[in-house]
């Protein structure tokens, strides 16, 4: 479904990405892992158009999207969590969610406000209130919801359990369970690997802008060194 | 009673249409970021055009009206173009470029007025049907007026429903706070843009259409509205159209009561009401924390020290500087002191901005505080030429501690603002103060003494005060006081929690960049023997801004290069018909070709060229 | 063990919430104290007291028997107090030997030197300082340049170059790897076991706190609910209940993967 071939990215004169490959699949969901600064955040803001140095291949439904403007990305069905959530502080939850509404696509699941404020009961209580007024834990989930207002059929979560308590995290990887039995494709990342683990079908491992390692956690689990070298676990 | 009333009701006529302007601009601020120095082009342009269609249509109350909203929707229409043509290009660069570009538009916007409407200021028709006066509390008040005070609040209600009850709104206040994601989501920001963009210049359009009745058209409109509109977007908070409003309203009224106490107060009452305000409300009064920002930077280069190969060069070149005189004809002297000027100007510019990381508007006051104390103290004091030219930057370092201190309390575009606010502060006070000023006709006579009249001589004390000065400031900016100036710049919080009292340390930088200034001031008014008051104007300031952008910010040789460039370019353009259109031209290519200045411009170059040798 | 730093009664509302509520606890010399708790439980609000970023309604913070309330973090700063961002602030434009320069500079009271050249200044400490932190090799890049977890390495240089009694972290680990982690926080226990300072940070990562915190104090809508060591915290239900849920998402034994 989503297809990265050799992708390259620059930041001013710094690259960060060297060639990174790897793949998606129809409704599996794939953990992308590696240390802060090995080019996770980067991989998909490359895939979402939102840096401008790029290099290689991303295929989306094998058409090429590499290059293209990023709300014509999310408009062939990509959806985008950002890893520093985003949201709009001086809106309201329900404007926050509307900034995300896009119409319904015939090959996706098709999320109405009821069916996400059924999976974010928070956010419904809370739909009046500001954005800034959230808890962090509670603008991780408007961040998501607002990006499922579009309709995607994949989505990148960029460190979805980052910088929140533990409780939390595990709502998140419910989420993420429900997402997956509703048909979508997921991409996240990652660097806690309890929390990958419990969520994804397959992982990569990046460093230094290169994949590194590639497969199941049990093919992870059998390569203690792996883990050990460009995870420390 | 009814004396107080009438004034009053002027006062809110006069908000409607301030409101008008300062909504517009505080719109395109808050969805692009840009400062847009043409918003006033767009006011002028609007008057302009109701004018014609007005008089074309003379007569009718739907002539009228229809011209005027005619007028706006054209005004719309050219905003579009300069978005897409030009800011469309230039969202990623620097925010002072955007800046600059747009000052580019209102220079060709004013050639182009004075090419098809002339010099004379025009004089429009009177609304039909609201052409008379009706007498309340026994005053007379013009309907006009009584129309104006209904049509701003009517705006504001209908653009607050906009932005709150549509998508579209509710769009474009999400791509105020995060473009980026905005475009992740699947919404074409380049439209969003766009759309903003007209909406504000329409907006501004419809100010300058509804004056016609009230005040002559003429080509003096649109930087004499621009410097009040900037003010009521500041005191109402950058981005807030409601914060607008009220800052229109306040600034007005305050003003039709204040000029019946103080008659001059009017020039400078608006800068007045924003410095107090900002120091009270640093975002102004309805602005939110962080609204201040102009689009994100990338973090410039560590400094290095001059390569030697780098450093021959320069001594070349100085060298060729200091014997220029001896093989030149004179006026080629008097011509290369006012480069060294200029330079000395924009390097103390560029230190405010580029080190202090303190973008001024109003970087002239100190430069005409400097030339102005030295010719008041060779007029008043008896003072010879040195100890003037000592008391000069004396006075400009003051000048800076007193207007320094309220400005590091801000930041971004607002202490960007509160210089504006400054320099036009002692602008007006210089022009109206005739008395001890001139005024207008500036103090003359202020030559150097006989030893040092020939302009060689002369060629020689500013090449020794203004290498000098640029010299001293080259080392302080690599002095442990620099690099902490930089440090502050760079992240306020480290700087704090490494103990830094970090306002102090930004304020002795602006004192300095002021005293600098200053410095460049006295030199240039003995050089021409007088002062006006444009060298303390807007004018002065935003040159001073295009000096150090076409040089390049992030290059301690960019305002060199830059004011060389801006001065000589100056000398030979001014001496053509339409100068001002040919000059915003070139700024405009500028600008659009060469983003990071003409620094930044030669390097790209030289990599071009070794990549082709290589 | 001396006292290094106390506070007392510490409270504080934001339009009528409490967002702190009569924090009371002790800091002993040598100690490496863990805030932990939900978002939003008053943790960075707590910090911000502590190193006079906000000043509290009530309460009293002592470093050392110095009262610190109503000081500026400058002068906090100088008292003794080291610190560390949750999202990192290094000086961007330059080079990572001059970030600690800068410190120093600071240190040695200098920032008002006008002709000295910066970077001749303070040249040996400040390659000290960096080998501490194991960063000397680095020193030449510019900061912009360097790698997160370096960047978060450099701020520890930085913090140190006053000799401080007190080191504030606010989450020190927030967004590294695993690996780095663990490598930064065993390079903070090793210089807090040197002697000489104390340390009090904020983290989300339970196997970090739970590897290396002396002593945990939880917070949950402003007020301390459980303190202790790590199996304390872990086994408390109430800590469970509102912060640390069934342990699946750190190291336990009761991942259900």
């Amino acid at each position: 479904m989503l297809e990265i071939q050799d992708l390259s990215a620059w930041y001013g004169r710094a690259q960060i990405l060297n060639g990174v490959s790897m793949r998606v699949g129809q409704n599996e969901v794939v953990a992308l892992m590696g240390r802060n600064g090995a080019g996770k955040s980067t991989t998909m803001k490359s895939v979402m158009g939102l840096l401008r140095q790029t290099g290689g291949a991303v295929r989306y439904d094998g058409r090429d999207i590499l290059g293209r403007a990023s709300h014509a990305i999310c408009r062939q069905g990509l959806g985008y969590v950002p890893e520093d959530r985003r949201i709009f502080g001086e809106l309201t939850v329900e404007e926050n969610l509307e900034v995300g509404r896009r119409p319904p696509r015939p090959d996706a699941p098709e999320w109405g406000l009821d069916h996400l404020y059924a999976l974010f009961p928070n956010l419904r209580e809370r739909r009046r209130n500001l954005g800034k007024q959230l808890s962090g834990g509670e603008q991780q989930m408007l961040t998501i919801a607002r990006t499922l207002m579009g309709n995607p059929r994949l989505i990148l979560l960029d460190e979805p359990s980052e910088g929140i308590a533990p409780v939390i995290v595990e709502q998140m990887a419910r989420v993420i369970a429900e997402l997956k039995r509703e048909g979508l494709s997921v991409l996240i990342s990652e660097q806690n690997l309890h929390f990958a683990r419990l969520v994804s079908d397959r992982t990569y491992i990046i460093e230094k802008g290169q994949i590194r390692f590639e497969g199941r956690f049990d093919d992870l689990d059998a390569n203690p060194d792996i883990s050990r070298t460009y995870l420390a676990v | 009673m009814g004396f107080y009333f009438a004034q009053l009701l002027t006062g809110l006529a006069n908000a409607s249409s301030l409101f008008l302007i300062a909504s517009g601009l505080s719109i395109i601020f808050g969805v692009t970021r840009i400062v847009n120095f043409a918003h006033g082009s767009f006011y002028m342009l609007g008057a302009y055009l109701a004018y014609t269609l007005v008089t074309l249509w003379s007569g009718s109350v739907l002539g009228f009206w229809g011209g005027v909203v005619l007028a706006a929707l054209v005004v719309g229409l050219i905003g579009l173009v300069v978005e897409l043509t030009i800011l469309r290009r230039i969202y990623h660069a620097p925010e002072l470029f955007q800046l600059v570009a747009t000052f580019g538009v209102v220079l060709i916007v004013q050639d182009a007025a004075l090419a098809i409407w002339g010099a004379e200021d025009l004089l429009g028709p009177r609304a039909p049907g609201l052409d008379r006066a009706v007498r309340i509390l026994g005053e007379p008040i013009p309907e006009y007026d009584l129309a104006l005070i209904a049509i701003g609040p009517a705006v504001l209600a209908g653009i607050w429903l906009l932005f709150h009850k549509t998508r579209w709104g509710v769009l474009v206040r999400a791509a105020t706070q995060d473009r980026e994601m905005v475009g992740a989501l699947g919404i074409n920001q380049a439209w969003l843009f766009s759309a903003a963009f007209v909406l504000g210049s329409a907006l501004a359009g419809l100010g300058g259409a509804l004056q016609i009745p009230r005040e002559a058209v003429s080509l003096q409109m649109d930087l004499s509205i621009i410097g009040e509109a900037f003010v009521v977007v500041v005191i109402g908070g950058m981005g807030s159209v409601s914060g607008a409003f009220v800052a229109a309203v306040l600034i007005s009224v305050l003003n039709s009561f204040a000029i019946l106490i103080f008659p001059q107060i009017s020039i400078v009452l608006p800068f007045i009401v924003m410095a107090i305000v900002l120091i009270f409300r640093p975002y102004g009064i309805l602005g939110k924390p962080g609204s201040e920002a102009g689009a994100p930077e990338a973090p410039e280069a560590p400094l290095t020290l001059m390569s030697p190969k780098a450093m021959m060069v320069m001594c070349a070149g100085l060298m060729a500087l200091a014997l220029s005189p001896l093989f030149t004809a004179e006026f080629t002297s008097v011509l290369l002191v006012d480069v060294m000027v200029a330079t000395l100007f924009a390097v103390s510019l560029h230190f405010m901005m580029g080190i202090g990381g303190m973008v001024s508007f109003g970087h002239a006051a100190y430069f005409g505080v400097g030339a102005y104390a030295a010719a008041l103290a060779v007029k008043f004091l008896g003072f010879g030429m040195l100890p003037a030219m000592a008391f000069g930057p004396l006075c400009a370092a003051l000048a800076a501690l007193f207007f320094g201190w309220f400005s590091v309390r801000l930041s971004g575009v607002y202490l960007a603002m509160l210089t504006l606010a400054a320099a036009q502060i002692l602008w007006g006070v210089t022009f109206q103060w005739q008395d001890f000023t001139g005024g207008d006709d500036g103090i003359l006579g202020v030559w150097p003494p006989g030893w040092a009249s020939s302009d060689r001589v002369y060629f020689y004390i500013a090449f020794v005060l203004c290498v000098g000065g640029i010299w001293v400031m080259r080392r302080i900016a690599y002095s442990p006081f620099g690099y902490v100036l930089r440090g502050v710049r760079d992240s306020q919080t480290r700087a704090e929690a490494i103990g830094v009292d970090t306002r102090f340390h930004q304020w002795m930088g602006f004192v300095i960049a002021g005293a600098f200034a200053g410095l460049a001031g006295v030199v240039f008014a003995f050089s021409k023997g007088s002062v006006f008051p444009d060298s303390l104007g807007i004018a002065l300031s935003i040159d001073g801004l295009i000096m150090v952008l076409l040089g390049g910010i992030h290059a301690l040789a960019g305002p060199i290069l830059g004011a060389s460039a801006f001065v000589l370019i100056e000398d030979w353009v001014t001496r053509l018909d339409y100068w001002r259109f040919i000059f915003g031209t070139i700024i405009l290519v500028v600008v659009l070709v060469a983003p990071d200045g003409i620094a930044g411009g030669i390097q790209r170059l030289w990599r071009i060229i070794k990549r082709g040798a290589a | 063990m001396s006292t290094v730093l106390q506070v007392r009664g510490l409270s504080k509302s934001f339009g009528g919430i409490r967002a702190v509520r009569d924090v009371n606890f002790d800091l002993a010399e040598g100690e490496f104290l863990a805030l932990i708790g939900p978002n939003g439980a008053g943790k960075t609000t707590c910090f911000n007291m502590l190193n006079g970023y906000l000043p509290p309604d009530e309460g009293t913070v002592s470093l050392g028997g110095q009262s610190l309330i109503g000081k500026p973090p400058r002068d906090i700063w100088r008292m003794g107090v080291g610190r560390t961002f949750q999202i990192t602030s290094t000086f961007m434009s330059m080079t990572v030997v001059e970030n600690v320069q800068m410190a120093l500079i600071s240190h040695h009271r200098r920032v008002f030197d006008l002709f000295s050249r910066a970077t001749r200044l303070y040249v040996d400490e400040a390659m000290a300082l960096l080998d501490l932190v194991s960063m000397r090799d680095q020193a030449g890049r510019a900061c912009s340049e360097l790698a997160y977890g370096d960047l978060k390495r450099l701020e520890l240089a930085i913090a140190l170059a006053h000799e401080p009694a007190l080191l504030l972290m606010d989450e020190p680990t927030a967004g590294m790897a695993p690996s780095e982690r663990v490598a930064l926080m065993a390079l903070t226990a090793e210089i807090v076991a040197r002697g000489g300072v104390s340390v009090v940070f904020t983290e989300h990562d339970m196997d970090v706190v739970f590897a290396h915190a002396h002593r945990i104090l939880v917070l949950n809508r402003g007020e301390i609910i459980a303190e202790g060591s790590g199996s304390d915290i872990r086994a408390n239900p109430l800590v469970q209940e509102v912060y640390l849920g069934g342990g699946a998402v750190f190291e336990t034994e009761a991942s259900d993967a």
